[in-house]
C-alpha cells in the first residue's frame, strides 16, 4: 500500500516537473519525486541507499539546480513556449518506448518473477556494512575511479563557469 | 512482499516521463531534471533486482550511478552558466552555435 501511494507520488510529481512552465516549480516537484523514489528505496530494504538519496540527491544536486536556476533568467523563459517545435514527435517515440517496455516486462516478468525467490538467506549484517563491505573489498578500483571522476567533474565545472580573463 | 513486477513497471513509467521530458521541453535546466529522473528509473531498478535476488551488488551500482549523476548535474550546470553568459538563454533550440 505504501508502495503504490509512493509510486503515485512519484509519477505525478515527475509528470509535473516536465510540464511545468517555470523551472523553479519544476525544480520543486523534482525534490518531491526523488524523496518518493527514496521511500521506496526504504520499502525495498536499501537504507543506505535512502540516506543517500536524501543527503546527495535533495541536499546536494537540487541545491546546485536551484543555485544555478537564480542564477540565470528565469523570468524570461516562464513567457516563452515550454515545449520545442517537434514535441509531438518526442511524445510519440517516448510513448512508443513505454509500449515495447511495458509489453517485454508484461510478458517476461513472471519468469522473472519466479527466478527472484532466492534461496540464499538474507544477510545477518545490516545494509550499510553489507554495501561498505562490498564497495571496499570487491570494488575497491571502481571507487577510486568514481572519485577521480568526480575530481574531474569538479575542475571541469570550475574552468568552465569561471569568467574569462583577460 | 511487493510484485515484482510493480517496481518494473514504475521503473518504466519514470523513464518515460523523463525521456518525454528530454525530447520535448525546451529549457535546458528542466531538460537535465529529466536526466535525473532517468537515472533514478534506473536506480529503481536496481535496487529491486538487488532485493528480490539478495545480493547488495546492484546497491553499489546504483551507488555508482548516483555518483555519475552528481558529476553529469554539475559539469551540465557549469555549461549551462557558461552558455547563459555568451548567448543569454537556456533555451535548447537556440544554442546553435555549430550550426552554419
Amino acid at each position: 500500500m505504501a508502495f503504490l501511494i509512493l509510486s503515485m507520488a512519484a509519477l505525478v510529481s515527475s509528470i509535473l516537473v516536465i510540464t511545468r512552465r517555470n523551472a523553479v516549480h519544476a525544480a520543486i516537484w523534482l525534490i518531491v519525486a526523488l524523496l518518493s523514489v527514496g521511500g521506496i528505496y526504504l520499502i525495498l530494504q536499501a537504507e543506505f541507499l535512502f540516506a543517500v538519496q536524501i543527503i546527495l540527491y535533495v541536499g546536494g544536486i537540487m541545491v546546485l539546480f536551484l543555485f544555478v536556476l537564480m542564477l540565470v533568467n528565469v523570468d524570461a523563459s516562464v513567457r516563452q513556449a515550454p515545449f520545442n517545435r517537434q514535441w509531438p514527435v518526442g511524445l510519440g517515440t517516448a510513448v512508443l518506448l513505454l509500449a515495447e517496455m511495458a509489453y517485454g516486462f508484461w510478458r517476461g516478468g513472471a519468469p522473472l518473477a519466479a527466478a527472484a525467490v532466492s534461496t540464499v538467506a538474507p544477510a545477518a549484517q545490516g545494509n550499510t556494512q553489507a554495501v561498505g563491505m562490498a564497495l571496499y573489498q570487491n570494488y575497491m578500483l571502481p571507487v577510486e575511479l568514481a572519485s577521480l571522476l568526480l575530481l574531474v567533474a569538479m575542475v571541469g565545472a570550475v574552468i568552465m563557469a569561471k569568467k574569462r580573463l583577460g | 512482499m511487493i510484485p515484482f513486477q510493480w517496481c518494473l513497471f514504475l521503473s518504466v513509467g519514470l523513464l518515460t516521463v523523463g525521456v518525454i521530458g528530454v525530447l520535448t521541453r525546451r529549457n535546458v535546466l528542466v531538460i537535465l531534471m529529466s536526466i535525473e529522473l532517468i537515472l533514478n528509473a534506473v536506480n529503481i531498478n536496481l535496487v529491486a533486482f538487488s532485493h528480490y535476488f539478495r545480493a547488495v551488488t546492484g546497491q553499489v551500482f546504483a551507488i555508482f550511478v548516483i555518483t555519475d549523476a552528481a558529476a553529469e548535474a554539475v559539469v551540465g550546470l557549469a555549461l549551462i552558466v557558461a552558455l547563459f553568459r555568451n548567448k543569454e538563454t537556456v533555451n535548447a533550440d537556440e544554442m546553435d552555435l555549430l550550426k552554419w
